[in-house]
């Protein structure tokens, strides 16, 4: 009887649910973030935007993080789209749609989609060049100010980070210097230099690696989040 | 016959009584709940309403919740499944999220049903209505610092069921409005409040003073010092205040406070004058004729509302279950507080290339400030009577150096490898701090304020009823100070603060001239850690984002700019003591110390501009559109 009665509970539960009702997301949105085709890069989990899908009962946005290099990229279901940047993110503003005539982009899914997203960026830096001489790490680079209107912005900082991952951003980093935006003669010709830390072993890397991983990043006043040269990787020996 | 008379008798008892008549069937009262019918003839039973009431006022940092005070580098959380606090970089912009209209729709209702309660006496109904009223005010206050402008919502809702709920959206009030409603709700409700110092645990005229001047501080420094962070506002106002409003807030800050100071009834505890830091931490657990506690929640023994902050952080040494220590104070508050000659000094553990040598553990932490032993359990100190201890290992000297040995376990024993020693000595405290090791005093400190000095109190099973302080005469004093600073009353600023100076054991008045914002911010820093003011302080001058702004501090950094307001505060340090062991030297058996940073803090703390007003979930905004999101999400 006992036996009976676990066999039907069984086969009930068997036949009781359907497998999941619908497929996965399966269409993929992914491009970068640019200014005339060129990539803004940013620090790694600070720049999002946001995805909205109308039409159904609650509203909510789907955010998609920005990597470090600027790029990004979202599984998606198939479906008709609103893209926003809130203004409060990365070191750019949005453009004016020309459809939609705001900041909102329609953006419609049907299979998988490469864009680029355009964006208007306070500064951007150009040739930036890191190189080793002996222990230290120069860097020369170029700021070109984009925006020169009202909504224009002074330079607060100029960085150079050092780290030994590829992250490498203001909580990301083993060594750092700093030059203030006042002391700037020439936005056309910045140098900086920083000493590569001796012991290279911090935490989340295991003994000392001959190399580290460099890169720029621009502070500009009254924007919360950094603009960034592209990492290059600096072998030590 | 007998028998059948009997059973006619029960057939009869049971038709007339078994059945209720139609028209009173499923009317019966119910016997497991009370009715507002029945309530509201009952003072007894309208202050068990208004009970948990109380019970729910909002908190972020407090002695239930020992965890929270682990999150901005006051403390180290010495507890395996918290070590994340000190690991992750940025606060989530939903952390301190406080959206409670399930609460205040039950002050609305009790506020409507105590107005109409005409069965009450009329003195009680009043007392009623105000302490109603001054819940309301403390939950807006709590939302106001956390979200900024709210819907200000002062009666009951009621959906009509007719599909259409858009007359039930309410829009945001501005940052400032609810400011201005706690404020005047504070005012109409103060004169009718008990003016009774006896009164802790329920409001009083001096516990709505005291949230005043403080609602009104906040206010005032938040539209003083909003335009240093302009990304941190909405042009509607809901969040940011105008600039020209600060000083009517700080004279409303200052003249609330004043109404208490001038009072007389409140006064700074002074009962145990010949030790200054057994004083200072018996403000807090002294419950008898307590002269500057204003306004608390109460506990009480063996009634089942008892917390567990002794149970929590009680040292090894005197523990009363296998745990405790959980709460570490960093070093980075430890070195805050002044030596008594009023300068600021890092703790003196090296001189020159050599260590500073302390005859006792406790030498070094000599000459400071009282309330540094009263809030923090320093090594060399005692707990219940019993001597802590707390040292990392012993030093010994070797091969013409220091080399260290310690142990994993609380008072690990091993041999010291040199020749001559005992083949077995303690060579790490019983209280640690082993790196790593839950309950341990990682950070070389344990908590002392709120500590709980009876016995039993470390015990599950009788726990303590220490009250947790809300409001307490020492910060009326300082938001008095505050308040007469930015009115530019600097005379009057340095009178406030220098009694509580006093009481800390300084001799030396400081002078109008050293008030200055650094030492506004710093007398409240010190005086008031562990009592949940930190972030909000912080948060309400603006500095948040630059004292946690994402970069790694050293060593050097935690001894540097002591007493500056926006000094860098992103990673914990710890002071570790050892026990010198070198045969035939002077400084056998002395005590040295090192500044370490424990294993388990590997991150630097981030504020981002989006935690200066917390993220309104996507489900609030959906349901109602006529909310603005804040701004930096």
């Amino acid at each position: 009887m006992k036996k009976t009665f676990v066999y039907i509970a069984l086969a009930l539960t068997a036949f009781a649910c359907k497998k999941d009702n619908y497929d996965p997301p399966s269409s993929s949105l992914s491009g970068h973030i640019t200014y005339q085709g060129v990539p803004i890069n940013v620090s790694s989990k600070d720049v999002t935007f946001e995805l909205w899908e109308p039409g159904w009962g609650k509203n909510g946005a789907i955010t998609v993080n920005v990597k470090e290099d600027g790029s990004y990229s979202a599984l998606l279901f198939d479906g008709n789209y609103k893209l926003i940047i809130p203004p409060s993110q990365g070191p750019f503003r949005s453009i004016t749609n020309a459809e939609t005539k705001n900041d909102t982009m329609l953006l419609t899914i049907r299979g998988s989609r490469d864009m680029n997203i355009e964006v208007m960026p306070y500064y951007m830096i150009r040739d930036a060049k890191l190189t080793l001489n002996g222990t230290t790490v120069n860097a020369n680079c170029k700021l070109e100010k984009i925006i020169t209107d009202v909504n224009a912005r002074n330079i607060e900082s100029v960085f150079l980070y050092l780290n030994q991952t590829q992250f490498v951003d203001g909580t990301n980093y083993l060594a750092r210097t700093a030059l203030n935006g006042g002391d700037i003669t020439d936005p056309a010709n910045i140098n900086m230099s920083v000493n590569v830390p001796d012991n290279r072993s911090g935490n989340g890397a295991s003994g000392d690696q001959d190399y580290v991983f460099a890169r720029i990043g621009v502070k500009i006043s009254g924007v919360e989040d950094l603009l960034f040269s592209e990492v290059q990787q600096i072998n030590l020996k | 016959m007998k028998k059948y008379l009997l059973i006619l008798t029960a057939v009869i008892s049971i038709i007339t009584t078994g059945c209720l008549k139609d028209d009173e069937f499923l009317t019966t009262d119910p016997t497991n709940l009370l009715t507002d019918d029945a309530v509201w003839k009952s003072s007894d039973l309208v202050l068990s309403v208004l009970a948990d009431l109380y019970d729910r006022y909002p908190e972020q940092q407090t002695i239930t919740n020992w965890a929270e005070f682990t999150n901005f580098d006051e403390a180290f959380p010495s507890e395996a499944g918290q070590y994340w606090r000190t690991k992750q970089v940025d606060y989530p912009t939903g952390w301190w999220s406080l959206w409670d209209y399930g609460y205040i729709r039950d002050l609305n209702l009790f506020v409507q049903k105590c107005q109409a309660a005409n069965e009450l006496g009329a003195d009680a109904r009043a007392r009623f209505l105000a302490e109603a009223r001054f819940l309301r005010a403390a939950i807006y206050f709590e939302e106001v610092k956390r979200m900024g402008g709210v819907p200000l919502i002062l009666e009951p809702m009621e959906y009509n069921f007719s599909g259409d709920p858009t007359y039930l959206q309410h829009a945001r009030a501005k940052e400032s409005e609810i400011y201005d409603f706690v404020i005047s709700e504070l005012d109409s409700v103060k004169n009718v409040l008990p003016d009774d110092a006896g009164i802790k645990s329920r409001a009083t005229r001096a516990a709505a003073l005291a949230m005043q001047s403080r609602a009104a501080l906040y206010a005032g420094s938040i539209a003083k010092y909003g335009g240093a962070t302009p990304l941190v506002s909405l042009p509607g106002g809901e969040v940011g205040i105008a600039a020209d409003k600060a000083n009517a807030y700080f004279t409303k800050a200052l003249e609330a406070s004043q109404a208490i100071i001038t009072g007389g009834k409140y006064s700074l505890y002074k009962k145990k004058a010949e030790d200054l830091q057994e004083n200072f931490a018996a403000l807090f657990y002294d419950k008898s004729n307590n002269p500057e506690v204003i306004f608390v929640q109460d506990f009480k023994l063996k009634s089942g509302k008892t917390q567990d902050w002794t149970l929590a952080n009680q040292p090894w040494s005197s523990a009363e279950e296998q745990q405790g220590g959980r709460v570490n104070p960093s070093l980075n508050l430890a070195l805050q507080y002044e030596k008594l000659d009023n300068t600021f000094a890092p703790f003196a553990t090296n001189n020159g290339n050599d260590y500073v040598y302390y005859e006792n553990p406790g030498d070094i932490f000599a000459g400071r400030d009282a309330r540094l032993g009263g809030t923090i359990m320093l090594p060399g100190s005692r707990f219940k009577g019993v001597p802590l201890d707390i040292w990392a290992g012993v030093m010994y000297w070797k091969d013409g150096k220091y080399n260290i040995i310690s142990g994993d376990n609380f008072g690990d024993r091993d041999s010291i490898p040199v020749a001559g020693a005992p083949r077995s000595s303690q060579v790490v405290g019983t209280d640690g701090p082993v790196d790593g090791l839950q309950y341990s005093a990682q950070s070389g400190f344990f908590v002392r304020k709120f500590m709980d000095p009876t016995v039993g109190s470390g015990q599950i099973g009788t726990r303590s009823d220490v009250w947790w302080v809300r409001f307490r005469y020492a910060e009326v004093l300082l938001n008095a100070a505050e308040a007469a600073f930015e009115l530019g009353q600097t005379g009057l600023s340095s009178t406030y603060i220098n009694q509580l100076r006093e009481r800390a054991g300084f001799t030396t008045q400081l002078t109008d001239a050293q008030m200055t914002f650094d030492r506004i911010v710093h007398e409240r820093r010190i005086e008031l850690a562990f009592e949940g003011h930190e972030m909000f302080d912080n948060k309400r001058w603006r500095i948040a984002h630059k004292v946690w702004n994402g970069e790694n501090i050293s060593a050097a950094d935690v001894t540097a700019n002591l007493g500056k307001a926006d000094r860098v505060n992103t990673m914990i340090y710890a002071m570790w003591g050892y026990k010198i062991y070198h045969p035939g030297n002077a400084n056998d058996g002395k005590w040295v110390y090192r500044i370490v940073k424990p294993s388990n803090v590997t991150a630097a703390h981030r504020f981002n501009l989006g935690n200066y007003y917390s993220v309104i979930g996507s489900d609030i905004l959906s349901n109602n559109p006529k909310l603005v999101k804040n701004p930096n999400h």
